[in-house]
């Protein structure tokens, strides 16, 4: 949550990446970066790897070749100390919230907070319920996950993902299960956190509305070429891409949604 | 990113005040060693009023913005007033309401009085009950309906759960009774010994074997190993909604997984039985080796001490226990809640109740096996 994040300055960069399993590249010599403060949406078909690239960029799998750097710091490999550093940078939600149902929203917001840093119990809980107030969770701090719905229990996620102030926020889908409205809200919470904030967010996601009131760039992954067919603002996509499918994915849904 | 440390400092102003400087970098590791002296300095001019100077600040993040309402929200005699906030700064305190975190947050729900948490358990209590009941019912109903229309049983899967929990805990359950019969030979033996009784040591181990520990020690073991494993899959079946699929598509859960799961263990628990009796025969024989009994001598005092009733009497209790293991395994997992806690906390409740059961039922036999002359 930097005062002031320095435009146009990648705070992630993704260098000849190849990933897979089994030694089956799954897609081949990705390289694209992310500027500081914007909001990066990955698209692509089912089984095209989003979620799979997204995993490599936070560091849970290791990719068959190339490197993630997030800082200006190699993730890729990194081990021990420097690795648990490039960690504190960023923030992650899953597309469940995995929220841990034994503890209450305070508590697992204030878990982040308990493992790297030297408050006090009474400030990191002030810390967690200013966390919890930012995404409109106020009043809730007690209850469980299960006791909260799931547009509740996404914003409890980004909340706990906030906790260290990591100035990266990566969203696996997250408004997959939600209502129109909640899906809304949510994309308004985002828009809010990189306004007031300055965050970075690398969303995977398949809305439609949500990519045109959120991203500032996407691009697209495609399982045939196993790379990227389309890069670049939302709207600019829809109106002037040359691949057929990228022009489908957004005419086709954007007059559906409309 | 730059390295930076968080600042603070003290200035008495004119007319008695304070000034209090915050600057640096204000982060969740720098505002740690800064908020317990910025309270003390709170604390030091509790009469005076305290000006927050916060111009100096040159990255701030949550834990900042904490630290600073913190010392905002503090009921004071004397007024704290925030001065000189850079305009980032502001933007991020903007949204938050200091006033709003003065209060604790409210609890969950109010706590209920002790008449009523009372009367809750005894109503749990009796759904638990009544929960049961319809469950032995049913699955009394679903079994009598598989023996009559063998041909809609899922043998396939029936075959496959027989295999996991019979063939495959062979080791586990032939290394307890080898261990069983062992010591309960050389331990006995050691005493008789001194009476040159060795030899009747064959009829208590047989007889002890074969009536009570080959059936009970099985079916522990068959509680620690299956019930909880079938509590564990029904569990994580019904918080993954697959239950729910069942039932939606007209499957019934009791006939689809338990009615297997119960021919399963009722098919395994007699044979793991013979297989503990035997091991556990040959595990004494070995002992009475050592104290100079040849093996056909133990093997004729063996089919002289005990009956094929002895041993009919522990395989009807061994296809009984198996009935309350595999029962109660699906039953916990039937009554799982939500969350991943829940599937641990029913497999737990799964393997208590079935060994309870085990040990209840097998005292009834005893009485049973009494008043019959077994």
């Amino acid at each position: 949550m930097p005062v002031d994040p320095s435009k146009n300055d990648p705070v992630i960069q993704v260098r000849d990446l190849t990933l897979g399993f089994g030694g089956r590249p799954l897609l081949e010599r990705l390289n694209f970066q992310v500027q500081a403060g914007e909001v990066f949406v990955l698209l692509g078909g089912s089984g095209s790897g989003k979620s799979t690239l997204l995993k490599h960029m936070i560091g849970l799998y290791e990719p068959m070749a190339g490197e993630v750097r997030i800082g200006g710091e190699v993730l890729t490999g990194s081990e021990g100390a420097a690795r648990r550093r490039i960690l504190r940078r960023f923030g992650v939600t899953y597309q469940s919230g995995a929220l841990f149902g034994s503890m209450t929203l305070l508590e697992n917001v204030r878990l982040p907070l308990e493992a790297y840093t030297r408050l006090s119990r009474e400030a990191m809980d002030l810390v967690a319920r200013l966390n919890l107030q930012l995404v409109g969770l106020a009043g809730f701090e007690h209850h469980m996950p299960a006791e909260i719905s799931g547009g509740m229990q996404k914003r409890a996620a980004i909340a706990r993902a906030m906790a260290l102030d990591p100035g990266i926020l990566f969203l696996d889908e997250p408004s997959a299960g939600l209502d129109p409205v909640t899906s809304a809200d949510l994309d308004r919470l985002i828009l809010r956190l990189k306004d007031i904030l300055g965050m970075t967010f690398v969303v995977v996601t398949h809305e439609l509305p949500s990519i045109f009131a959120i991203a500032d760039r996407v691009i697209m992954l495609d399982r045939e070429s196993r790379g990227i067919i389309a890069q670049g603002p939302p709207v600019q996509l829809r109106d002037h891409a040359e691949h057929p499918w990228v022009r489908r994915f957004f005419n086709r849904e954007a007059t559906e949604a409309a | 990113m730059q390295q930076q440390e968080g600042y603070l400092e003290t200035a008495a102003t004119g007319e008695g005040g304070c000034t209090l400087r915050l600057g640096g970098r204000l982060d969740a590791y720098t505002v740690a060693d800064l908020w317990p002296r910025a309270l003390q300095v709170l604390e030091d001019h509790g009469q005076t009023p305290l000006q927050l100077d916060a111009e100096g600040v040159t990255y701030c993040d949550g834990a900042g913005v904490a630290l600073i309402l913190d010392l905002l929200r503090r009921p004071r005699t004397a007024p704290v007033t925030l001065v000189n906030v850079p305009d980032k700064v502001q933007r991020l305190l903007a949204p938050f309401d200091a006033a709003a975190l003065a209060a604790p947050p409210p609890p969950r729900a109010p706590r209920q009085g002790v008449g009523r948490r009372l009367g809750e358990a005894i109503q749990g209590l009796g759904q638990g009950l009544h929960a049961q009941v319809a469950f032995i019912g049913e699955t009394t109903a679903a079994l009598v309906h598989a023996l009559l229309h063998p041909r809609q049983v899922r043998w396939a899967d029936a075959i496959l759960i027989a295999r996991r929990a019979g063939a495959d805990a062979l080791p586990i359950v032939g290394l307890i009774a080898l261990l069983l019969g062992v010591i309960l030979a050389f331990q006995s033996a050691v005493a008789m010994k001194q009476f040159g009784a060795e030899i009747f040591v064959a009829n208590l181990v047989a007889l002890s074997l074969l009536r009570e520990l080959g059936p009970l020690m099985t079916a522990i073991l068959l509680a620690g190993r299956s019930a909880s494993a079938f509590a564990a899959e029904i569990g994580t079946m019904k918080v993954n909604e697959e239950l729910d699929a069942l039932t939606t598509m007209g499957l019934d859960p009791l006939r689809f997984l338990v009615v297997t799961r119960i021919l399963a263990a009722v098919l395994v628990t007699p044979l793991l039985t013979l297989f503990a009796d035997l091991v556990g025969l040959a595990g004494a024989a070995l002992v009475l080796l050592t104290f100079d009994i040849p093996l056909v001598t133990f093997v004729n005092q063996v089919s002289q001490s005990v009956s094929l009733t002895d041993l009919a009497g522990g395989l009807v209790k061994a296809v009984v226990f198996g009935l309350l293991v595999a029962g109660v395994g699906c039953l916990r997992g039937l009554q799982t809640r939500t969350g991943a806690a829940a599937v641990g906390e029913s497999t737990t409740r799964a393997v208590v109740s079935a060994i309870v059961l085990i040990v209840a039922v097998d005292g009834l036999f005893a009485v049973i096996y009494f008043h019959l002359g077994i």
